[in-house]
């Protein structure tokens, strides 16, 4: 069987598998349940500055009848006494010392706020701390949370006033509430933190309600952006977190990364593990579904893991990411067109119609006699057996750009494929190309001279 | 309308109720949401009235309901009952890509769904066009009749409907088991239908050529939507004591009771004979009155020309089958039904039909003891149709491709032209459908007398 255990920044623990600081790890309870069901670490809700918390707070997204695609939460850190998270964080790190126990932390910018928290935070006998950077509401107003995380001054300076007086590993948590997320990260870095995590919540407005027109989470009639979290926000995590381990500053300093949004399975766990991350972080899906789903991310990761002959985490970790490059970097020789499984297609031309309105219309119907036919029907027919007369989609493959449209919204598993095909076009990439001939991104005569002498046409 | 008499247990009333419950609104939605909206969708065009299944199964998820029962009766007018009483398996649902390798679409029971909403709340879907001064007749309120009286009325045309008996619905209100498709339903699409304008006068029967002529001297077109007639005789003796399989399920739906005194009373063991879905029909309500019910047919399995979804749903109900075996006679004792007396059949060589043809086992004769004995053979031929001196094809109107029939402004659809294949109550509806377009170009190209 894998071996899942972790040892992040310092920070030990049986599996990648944490809790985030949110909801889900609120109490010393709960944390207490949460670990009997087999989570390898948790991150405890942001404890800090005095706060009052608000009702309602959630809104969900439905999407097809699927609850919960992502929430969004006007919630604020931590609202129970700091005397009460401190004295629990001690119980449960005593009881559970092979455990994660780590303390997520936000106060005012200045560092004897912070050289108080972290020396509060070190007597509980806790793991680590996480710096939350992020939260896009309620706090930031007040100059902490995302208002840190967003000014990079702000963040190395804020990091550096905590790794400068404790001797726990010091995880800063990331806003993706940035145009570039490299800024902060750098800053955190010189700040001197020894992990970074992300990402937090995304700023979002959920919805608005169609019966009552409000807004919601509606409080009282009044509503505000919330932090938008759950299934629906692994790209945009997966993206930052590659974006990171792709850069070279990052990847020097060897500081690990805890990866979260949108964890839902073990899948989108080695996901993220393939893209880099050493550890994880789960809210959403906690929220949604309790703790015991936990027993399938373990199982199913080591599954896969034995199924793949990885024996460590180390082995996954990244292991995707020599294919991470920039647009410059993509070979222009590369050729892939779709080729349609004519046994598994069960005839919904949904790839038809959607080449044909928004492709690049290359996909026929040919009737059963094999005649390219147009779509349409008799109206004097009817029955069932009208399906057997009808007719089947044929990518045009001459035609066919290779953008994947039709593979992407056939609902047939591996009914449509992307096969790579010899395109006799030169391979070079766009950096490659520009170098060498740097009127092609001038002028539309010389990229038409370009296209014709290394056979490219374009329909 | 009375339609049980007080001295009905409610349980007894129920026994008849619709089969499968409505979805709830979380059934449909994620139902909905299955449906793979496919292009030039086949389940659309399986469908005899071309419903855009698709589309209205997208409102669905979208929570559109109004705008997805439009769609519905946009195409079919009666698409309320046809949700309830179409072969769905042998025509939309049939046709649903999903079928392929699971279970396809519920595409009747989303459309119970849609249009339940519209009639619920007395959504009026649509408005009759500005009056063309042009009326027609359309005889038989059947669905063939009201689909055809609703395109017209739409279209602005002045309609009235003639139906013979109380009730207007034809066989949607008096031949359609309750478990299926309850009166209510049906008597709403005739209320539907009032609503757009149209005249409905019951009580009213076309008898002879003389009235025919009489409506052709009044009104622009006449539209003939008569259906079948009665239950053919048996023709073997103690036929007096058998019951008309239509009329014990007519009565099972607008007078209960009537199964339980009197001449349609029924009794504890009952025989039914033919194997068709009307026979499997009668059987069902026997079974729910709470009779043992078998049913025999003279040939096999096979050969029978039920659904295999209706004879999968009479097993269900308990309703036994005896195969290969001919009623000769009926067991009469002091006025009271005694036995079947059948002889056992096997299957010789094809017949003009294709089906091997049964034949009499000599000296097989036996008895099935039986208080109850009910003929569900079919219906005859529209009998009034050779006394309108139109030209038949086999028993039937005979229609062009525009379904107008040797008269020029003779019209019809439904069962009384289903030469071939079997008759459903879709195809009575695009029947109406097709004949109202045709009446409408008739009238259209031919201008409006001066009064
Ligand atoms: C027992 C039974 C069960 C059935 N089950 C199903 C089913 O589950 N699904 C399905 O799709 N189909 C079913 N059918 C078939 C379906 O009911 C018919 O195909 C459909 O009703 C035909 O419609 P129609 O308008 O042609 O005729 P009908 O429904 O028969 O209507 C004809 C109307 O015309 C009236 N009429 C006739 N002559 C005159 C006259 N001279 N003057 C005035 N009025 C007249 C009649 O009273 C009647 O109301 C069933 C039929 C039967 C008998
Ligand atoms: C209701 C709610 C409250 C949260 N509170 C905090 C918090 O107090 N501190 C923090 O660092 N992150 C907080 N988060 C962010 C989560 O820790 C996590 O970063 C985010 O939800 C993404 O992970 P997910 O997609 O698995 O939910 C909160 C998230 C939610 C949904
Ligand atoms: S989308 Fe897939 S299943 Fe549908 S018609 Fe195209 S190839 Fe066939
Ligand atoms: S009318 Fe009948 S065949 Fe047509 S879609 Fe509805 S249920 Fe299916
Ligand atoms: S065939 Fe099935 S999946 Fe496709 S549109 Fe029709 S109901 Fe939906």
């Amino acid at each position: 069987m894998a071996d899942l255990s972790v040892n992040f920044a310092g920070i030990r623990a049986p599996n990648p598998f944490w809790l985030a600081s949110a909801p889900p790890t609120n109490s010393g309870a709960q944390i207490h349940r949460a670990f009997e069901h087999g989570w390898g670490g948790a991150v405890w809700k942001t404890i800090g500055a005095p706060v009052l918390n608000i009702s309602n707070r959630y809104g969900g997204l439905t999407l097809g009848g699927q609850r919960l695609v992502a929430i969004n939460n006007v919630e604020l850190i931590s609202d129970r006494p700091l005397e009460v998270n401190l004295r629990e964080i001690a119980e449960v790190k005593r009881m559970w010392p092979d455990r994660a126990v780590i303390v997520s932390a936000m106060v005012d910018a200045d560092p004897k706020a912070w050289r108080e928290i972290v020396m509060q935070i070190e007597d509980t006998g806790a793991d680590g701390i996480e710096l939350n950077y992020g939260c896009p509401q309620g706090m930031s107003e007040r100059g902490m949370g995302a208002a840190v995380g967003q000014v990079p001054e702000m963040c190395q300076l804020n990091t550096h006033w905590v790794t400068s007086v404790t001797r726990l590993p010091v995880i800063v948590k990331l806003t993706p509430n940035v145009t570039h997320i490299i800024d902060p990260a750098h800053a955190a870095l010189a700040g001197g933190a020894h992990a970074l995590s992300l990402i937090n919540t995304i700023n979002s407005v959920m919805k608005v309600d169609l019966d009552t027109l409000l807004v919601t989470p509606s409080i009282g009639g009044q509503a505000t952006h919330g932090g938008y979290a759950g299934p629906a926000v692994k790209p945009i995590a997966l993206h930052m977190l590659s974006e990171l381990m792709c850069d070279p500053t990052v990847r020097k300093s060897g500081v690990p990364i805890c990866g979260m949004g949108g964890i839902q399975t073990w899948r989108d766990a080695a996901e993220f593990l393939l893209l880099g991350a050493s550890a994880l972080q789960v809210c959403t899906a906690a929220m949604h579904y309790g703790y015991r789903i936990v027993e399938d991310f373990v199982d199913g990761l080591s599954n896969w893991m034995d199924d793949k002959g990885f024996a460590t985490l180390a082995d996954v970790t990244g292991r995707s990411l020599p294919q991470m490059s920039s647009f410059g970097g993509l070979d222009l020789g590369y050729q892939a067109v779709a080729r349609i499984d004519p046994d598994k297609c069960i005839q919904c031309d949904l790839c038809y119609v959607a080449c044909n309105d928004t492709a690049h219309q290359c996909i026929d119907l040919y009737s059963p006699e094999g005649v390219k036919v147009n779509p349409g029907f008799n109206v004097r027919d009817g029955g069932k057996q009208v399906a057997q007369g009808r007719a089947t989609p044929v990518v045009r493959e001459p035609d066919c750009v290779g953008c994947a449209l039709c593979a992407n919204v056939c609902p047939v598993d591996g009914c449509i494929e992307m096969v790579s095909v010899p395109s006799g076009r030169p391979s070079v990439t766009w950096d490659q190309l520009t170098a060498t001939r740097p009127a092609v991104t001038q002028e539309w005569g010389a990229m038409e001279a370009y296209r014709e002498e290394a056979g490219i046409e374009i329909h | 309308m009375e339609r049980s008499s007080p001295a009905v247990p409610e349980p007894e009333v129920y026994r008849f109720q619709e089969a499968l419950p409505p979805l709830t609104a979380h059934e449909a939605t994620v139902e909905a949401n299955r449906c793979l909206y496919c292009y030039d969708a086949p389940c659309l065009q399986a469908c005899p009235t071309h419903i855009d299944i698709p589309s209205f199964i997208r409102k669905i998820s979208t929570g559109n309901l109004r705008g997805s029962g439009r769609v519905i009766l946009e195409a079919n007018f009666l698409g309320a009952t046809c949700a309830r009483v179409c072969p769905v398996q042998e025509l939309c649902e049939g046709a649903c890509v999903l079928g392929k390798d699971h279970q396809p679409i519920q595409i009747g029971r989303l459309q119970r769904y849609a249009t339940d909403h519209i009639f619920e709340r007395g959504v009026q879907v649509f408005t009759p066009s500005p009056p063309t001064g042009r009326s027609v007749a359309v005889v038989g309120s059947g669905p063939a009749g009201i689909s055809a009286s609703a395109e017209l009325a739409k279209l602005g045309h002045r309609v009235t409907l003639f139906e013979r008996r109380d009730l207007g619905g034809g066989l949607s209100t008096y031949g359609i088991i309750g478990l299926r498709e309850p009166v209510e339903v049906s008597l709403r699409e005739v209320e539907a239908v009032q609503n757009l304008g149209v005249e409905v006068r019951t009580g009213v029967e076309l008898t002879d050529r003389e009235g025919l002529n009489v409506l052709l001297s009044q009104y622009d077109a006449v539209f003939l939507g008569l259906g079948l007639g009665a239950v053919p005789a048996l023709g073997v003796p103690g036929e007096e004591a058998v019951l008309d399989g239509l009329e014990i399920i007519e009565a099972s739906k607008v007078e209960p009771w009537r199964l339980k005194v009197g001449p349609l009373a029924l009794g504890e063991r009952i025989v039914v004979i033919g194997a068709g879905n009307t026979a499997i029909d009668a059987a069902t309500v026997g079974r729910r009155h709470g009779a043992e019910a078998e049913m025999v047919y003279r040939r096999t399995e096979n050969e029978m020309t039920a659904y295999r979804h209706e004879y999968e749903f009479a097993l269900h109900e308990g309703v036994r089958f005896t195969f290969l075996t001919q009623p000769v006679g009926v067991e009469v004792e002091g006025g009271k039904v005694t036995g079947l007396r059948c002889v056992r059949m096997s299957l010789g060589v094809a017949d003009a039909s294709g089906r091997p043809r049964p034949e009499p086992v000599p000296g097989s004769e036996f008895v099935i003891p039986c208080d109850t004995v009910i003929a569900a053979i079919g219906q005859e031929k529209p009998a009034l149709a050779a006394q309108l001196g139109l030209a038949l094809e086999n028993g039937y109107i005979r229609v062009d491709d525009g379904l107008q029939t040797s008269e020029p402004r003779v019209y019809a659809g439904g069962d009384c032209i289903r030469v071939r294949g079997s008759a459903s109550t879709v195809m009575a509806v695009q029947d109406g459908k097709l004949a109202a377009a045709s009446i409408h170009a008739a009238l259209s190209a031919s201008p409006v007398a001066a009064d």
